[in-house]
């Protein structure tokens, strides 16, 4: 299978928001891909928008069966949330779970406008009612495959494939 | 054997006991979590779900406002359940022993413990007994350790010094009493600190300090010269008894840290302490107050520290 680059997918996410930005909106990126692709969209857009990066660690449904992840970051989300229209920008959608977790962390910071979701690939497999308002691109892939967005040493950006493990 | 106790057969925290060899990674992966807790203090919602439904019971068998207000606040942050039981007038005194009282409450539905003990060994010897999923936080035992109280101080010094590699850190005072001095000196030594000076005469000092890779000082001057950080410790009256020391008086004098002694710090030095401060006795208030302090942070960055804690302990037995 032929993975699409990312940059041409971030182009056309890019086209698909701009027609839709608001001006009071603001952008979060899901840690560690999501604020990759966020970085890169705000080149495109080439609008200053506030933007902030979100861990969503504390907010996972899985602690409980595996743990703290070893590597934390901070959250930081630097502008009022309250009021605001805010864009959650995450490289892979797939059971939805994670952007469960983000919204629940947005909302402990104020209460939003709203929010829309831009994912890079919307791989389907959903287990929530969650769906992505702009994605680069939409395939269906089995339960046992695995896309996920890499970054070289030098800043490029690429979509891996992996079989097996979640 | 605290190694093993404090440890899952992953390398993942399962009880905190003490700082005597925890690997600098845990230590390291502490702080780096706490990092992520302190921002939480600022949010409109100062909460996480991450122990949502698990009950933590705080088991002070010796009192001690401070942190356990710190180790409520931190649950109650991280969503847990919290159940402050003070035991200095409870069951204990009615008969009950030590693995009753924790076998009585384990059948309540405990999730973890965080005890304070006047006697060393007490959070281990619970630790051995508790059933797998409950985790055991020690918050101060006899003269052993006060681990949490030694990582807070360590994310204190990473918070200003951005790093401990390049440290001249003093200890200065009452070591021989103190859990706390323990505790700094086995996390200052596992996160590289190349300079750890214990600073205080020589009745206030265990007879084995030498052993724990420090350097022995016995006078304020040259103890806090150059230093880079500076932690003070309380001198703790109702731990002495009798004639170890003259008068707080005499030992303000030669002690005390005082806003002339001062100069002999580094000009950008940070003075610690851990609470309860007696000002005049080992600490001046202008220094207690003054530009070169950092201790009501200290306080401030224990609760993200312990929420650091709790939830890694927490969610080790996954």
């Amino acid at each position: 299978m032929n993975l699409a680059d990312p940059n041409q997918l971030i182009d056309q996410l890019a086209e698909q928001i701009r027609p839709r930005l608001q001006p009071d909106c603001a952008l979060l990126g899901i840690h560690t891909g999501g604020v990759w692709v966020m970085e890169a969209l705000v080149e495109r857009l080439g609008v200053d928008l506030p933007r902030g990066v979100l861990d969503i660690a504390f907010y996972r449904d899985d602690f409980s069966r595996i743990g703290l992840h070893p590597e934390v970051k901070p959250s930081s989300i630097p502008f009022e949330v309250d009021g605001r229209h805010i864009l959650l920008i995450d490289d892979v959608l797939y059971t939805g779970r994670t952007i469960r977790a983000a919204m629940n962390l947005v909302f402990d910071y104020g209460r939003p406008a709203s929010i829309r979701l831009a994912v890079l690939v919307d791989r389907g497999g959903r287990e929530l009612p969650v769906c992505a308002d702009y994605a680069g691109v939409r395939m269906e892939l089995e339960a046992g495959q695995n896309i996920s967005l890499e970054q070289n040493d030098d800043g490029h950006l690429r979509l891996v494939m992996k079989k097996g493990a979640k | 054997m605290s190694r093993n106790l404090q440890l899952t057969d992953d390398g993942r925290l399962r009880h905190l006991l003490t700082l005597d060899g925890l690997p600098a990674r845990i230590l390291t992966q502490i702080l780096d979590t706490a990092e992520s807790f302190v921002s939480i203090g600022d949010r409109e919602v100062k909460k996480v779900p991450l122990l949502r439904g698990k009950a933590v019971f705080n088991l002070f068998f010796e009192n001690s406002t401070r942190t356990r207000t710190t180790f409520e606040i931190a649950a109650k942050r991280l969503s847990a359940d919290v159940f402050n039981l003070n035991i200095a007038t409870s069951a204990t005194n009615k008969g009950e022993t030590l693995l009753d009282t924790v076998a009585n409450l384990s059948a309540m539905q405990a999730d973890m413990f965080v005890v304070r003990h006047a006697s060393s060994g007490a959070p281990h010897l619970i630790a051995r007994h508790v059933a797998p999923h409950i985790s055991v936080v020690n918050a101060g035992d006899g003269r052993c350790a006060h681990p949490t109280q030694g990582l807070l101080d360590m994310f204190t010094i990473r918070h200003y010094k951005g790093g401990f590699h390049n440290l001249r850190v003093a200890i200065v005072g009452d070591v021989l009493h103190s859990r706390v001095a323990r505790s700094q000196i086995h996390a200052l030594t596992t996160l590289g600190c190349p300079e750890v000076r214990v600073v205080a005469p020589k009745t206030l000092l265990p007879r084995d300090v030498e052993s724990m890779g420090v350097h022995v000082h016995h006078k304020m001057e040259t103890g806090i010269k150059d230093a880079d950080v500076i932690i003070m410790l309380r001198l703790q009256n109702e731990r002495m008894q009798g004639d170890l020391l003259p008068s707080a008086g005499e030992y303000y004098k030669n002690w005390g840290l005082t806003p002339d002694k001062m100069k002999r710090a580094r000009p950008d030095a940070i003075v610690m302490h851990p609470g309860p401060m007696n000002r005049g006795v080992e600490i001046d208030s202008d220094v207690a107050d003054g530009k070169h302090s950092v201790i009501l942070p200290q306080v401030t960055f224990g609760i993200a520290v312990r929420m650091a804690v709790m939830s890694m302990v927490a969610g080790s037995g996954a």
